[in-house]
């Protein structure tokens, strides 16, 4: 026998974790995988996909972690996504991580499971948390109720993770079970029967999907149930489902849908007498989330907390980001001296020494020293979701928000965009109503994301030593700023229409764990680090080259190819006070990301040992370097966000508008802010 | 709203501390879907934790939910 064969008979095991937001899902997955993650894209949308790997034994074992979600409905793209995964990838286990302190409504998804016949391994996440508050689960009679194996475990000590791994292997080859059959009552049974009658007659449905599960979800008005009905059966379908509906509607007085989630409800009450002891103690109520809660959603202290966790925020990202960044600076200057020297002293052709020292070094290399804010602004972020505060900062929000027309939860996206503006326009998913969540993409490039901050330190370093962390919050307000007004514009002129209903639920406060909020901030500025790699080193070789051409030019002078797209420019810019051919060209540039604004400079300038910090002293004041600030905050989203903006309003009318909207209300500011301070005579 | 003799009233109406038992949702179907799926059934109890302005904190079971003012206004309650 060949390896090959051994390797055949080795069978991947493909798992999948399924949980509600904030069951410890993702602490789990971490725990599973490790540092073994992969994030990518689920095919066709942008939701989040990741995907893990462990070994155990001689078995290599897939694990996807699903998007977190309350039900199984098709009312939004993560359900749809999550229940398509396990109906058509039929991963061979289902791990259904739930909140022990929550179980009722934790199994209100496992009920929906159950009925899509997966095959089940319960977590019992967080038992000593259900302890703790005198929550006695009776872990036997849950898994003979279910007739699923139940395991508690404890994902934030890892504890239990040994059983549940050897759970899911011991029944990872073992058909899935149907069978699993809530009683929904005598009249919704009998429509149910009908439906599943009709559903038998097409194969092409009743082999894709589980026949019980497909009536169900057509009672209940499953949007895509009801497209692939209409793709492939006919009529005499639809019409029996609008006939049962309104049949059970007129009888039972209530939509089916309503009926069949109370009948969930009620079965999931009965398991609970049955299997759950809540041992009363004395008035022990306030648990110390509670406390703490009562003081940071405080009406009057509730704002100038956040006001100082962000500034909190701020200084730890840049007070020690600073020291960090020079270290890095002084490596690449060094690196571009002695790569200088020996290229020189082989006689290399200059043109390759020019790659290397005003290309690569000079380009990627002046991104490249921004590493280590931007990773501390993503750690600082990643602290902020995983310790549960940033939940309440929705709260806090809702009156700001209020004022302008959307609620609370339209804030989260808003902070996320500090991180990078992608992931902020992803997050406004969560937001129901459509008008509200394209007010929130619209104003999320706004928010002054880690891509930008290269401009800001560099600039407010060279020309504001003094006061370099102040300017650089003014440009964040600034930003903020300018988004609440677009919001208000937009709701007042093109949105019209009341607030939507807000309701979110509000973790309790946890100690993130170290391994956790590494694992997030690298997801995050992993990214960071491919695009100095990728597109800004594509853009900054091709700036190179420009600035070489045509042929027997002044390496980076006016009359190269760089110089004249930059002077075609730069005189609408004149008026904001950075009129040159290289702000212009760096501009232009920049638009395909943030960071080669910095890697222009670093090419067109040819930092010598002089270093860029002194460049900009010589060629800004500190009044123009401010609207340059500005300029690049405001000016035309990055390329990636206006992707996103494109695929997640679905628009190109939108995506245009974004783009010629944020460019001319750059300029005016940048331009306002010029002339307005040569007005009140500063330089 | 007064059935029999028992009187039920909107959540909002309960101050901080004040426990209920929902017995039933008025609004769209969508949004009675959505507060299923959160777990406000009929029949549970919910506290209100916070009532001053804006949006409410209410406890279900071991969760707390941030519901905004019209949203509990439609939840109607027996208070217990």
């Amino acid at each position: 026998m060949g390896e090959i064969d051994v390797l055949k008979g080795k069978k991947e095991i493909e798992i999948a974790l399924v949980g509600n937001p904030n069951s410890g899902k993702t602490c789990l997955f971490n725990d599973l995988t490790g540092a073994r993650q992969h994030v990518g894209n689920w095919p066709g949308v942008t939701v989040e996909k990741k995907e893990g790997r462990f070994e155990k034994g001689d078995k290599s074992i897939k694990v996807i972690d699903l998007p977190g979600t309350y039900s199984l409905g098709a009312y939004s793209e993560d359900e749809v996504i999550a229940r398509n995964y396990i109906i058509n990838e039929k991963p061979d286990v289902v791990v259904n991580v739930v909140d022990s302190t929550n179980l009722e409504r934790n199994l209100y998804l496992t009920i929906q499971l159950l009925e899509m016949n997966a095959n089940i391994v319960l977590a019992l996440n967080m038992i000593d948390e259900a302890k703790n508050k005198n929550i006695n689960i009776n872990i036997n009679a849950l898994s003979d109720f279910l007739n699923i194996p139940v395991i508690p475990t404890i994902a934030t000590r890892k504890e239990g993770l040994n059983e549940l791994i050897d759970k899911i292997l011991s029944i990872s080859n073992i058909k899935p079970k149907d069978g699993f059959i809530i009683d929904y009552g005598k009249e919704i049974e009998e429509e149910i029967k009908k439906l599943t009658g009709i559903i038998l007659n097409y194969p092409e449905i009743s082999k894709r999907y589980p026949v019980r599960w497909t009536a169900i979800k057509l009672l209940e008005k499953d949007s895509y149930i009801f497209n692939e009905i209409k793709k492939t059966t006919n009529l005499e379908t639809l019409s029996q489902v609008e006939r049962s509906r309104r049949y059970l509607q007129e009888i039972l007085g209530d939509d089916p849908e309503i009926l069949i989630a109370d009948m969930r409800y009620g079965y999931i009450s009965g398991l609970i007498k049955e299997s759950v002891r809540k041992l009363q103690t004395s008035e022990e109520r306030y648990t110390i989330s509670d406390k703490i809660d009562k003081f940071v959603t405080n009406r009057y202290l509730g704002i100038p907390i956040f006001l100082l966790i962000m500034y909190g925020l701020f200084q730890f990202t840049f007070k020690l980001g600073a020291p960090l960044t020079d270290l890095i600076q002084k490596f690449f200057d060094f690196t571009g001296s002695w790569l200088s020297n020996i290229l020189t002293g082989i006689k290399t052709p200059e043109i390759i020494i020019s790659f290397f020292k005003d290309g690569i070094i000079g380009g990627v290399g002046s991104v490249l020293v921004f590493i280590p804010p931007i990773f501390l602004m993503f750690f600082a972020l990643s602290l902020l979701e995983d310790s549960g505060y940033m939940a309440r900062i929705a709260y806090i929000m809702d009156r700001l928000m209020h004022s302008l027309g959307l609620h609370g939860k339209s804030f989260i996206p808003m902070l996320l965009g500090f991180g990078c503006n992608i992931p902020g326009i992803m997050a406004t998913r969560t937001l129901e109503n459509k008008n509200d969540r394209l007010i929130t993409i619209l104003i999320n490039p706004f928010m002054s994301c880690t891509a930008r901050l290269p401009v800001y330190v560099l600039f407010a370093g060279a020309l504001f030593s003094k006061n370099q962390g102040l300017v650089i919050f003014s440009i964040y307000i600034l930003g903020i700023v300018l988004a609440i007004l677009t919001a208000k514009l937009l709701k007042k002129f093109l949105f019209r229409g009341k607030t939507s209903p807000f309701v979110m639920e509000l973790p309790p406060y946890r100690i993130p764990t170290l391994k956790g909020v590494f694992i997030h901030m690298w997801e995050k500025g992993e990214a960071f680090v491919k695009k100095a790699g990728t597109i800004i080193l594509g853009v900054v070789i091709l700036i190179w080259v420009l600035s070489h051409l045509p042929f027997g030019v002044e390496y980076a002078s006016q009359s190269s190819y760089i110089g004249k797209i930059g002077s075609f420019v730069s005189p609408v810019l004149k008026p904001a006070g950075f009129g040159t051919w290289q702000a212009a060209a760096s501009l232009i540039f920049g638009v395909l990301a943030k960071e080669v604004v910095i890697g222009t400079f670093g090419v067109v300038y040819g930092v010598e040992e002089t270093g860029l910090a002194k460049v900009i002293q010589q060629n800004f004041t500190p009044l123009s370097a401010y609207a340059f600030m500005v300029m690049t905050l405001i000016y035309i989203p990055c390329a990636a966000a206006i992707g996103a903006i494109k695929r997640e309003t679905n628009s190109w009318g939108w995506t245009g508008f974004s783009v010629g909207y944020s460019l001319i209300l750059g300029w005016i500011m940048a331009v306002l802010i010029y002339q307005g301070g040569r007005l009140l005579g500063i330089n | 709203m007064i059935v029999g003799k028992k009187v039920f009233i909107p959540l909002t109406m309960l101050t901080i501390g004040r426990k209920g038992i929902i017995v039933n949702i008025v609004g769209g179907e969508g949004m009675r879907r959505r507060l299923l799926e959160l777990g406000f059934a009929k029949g549970t109890v919910v506290e209100v934790l916070k009532n001053d302005f804006g949006p409410l904190i209410v406890a279900l079971g071991e969760s707390r939910m941030v519901l905004g003012f019209g949203m509990a206004q439609k939840i109607m309650v027996e208070e217990v």
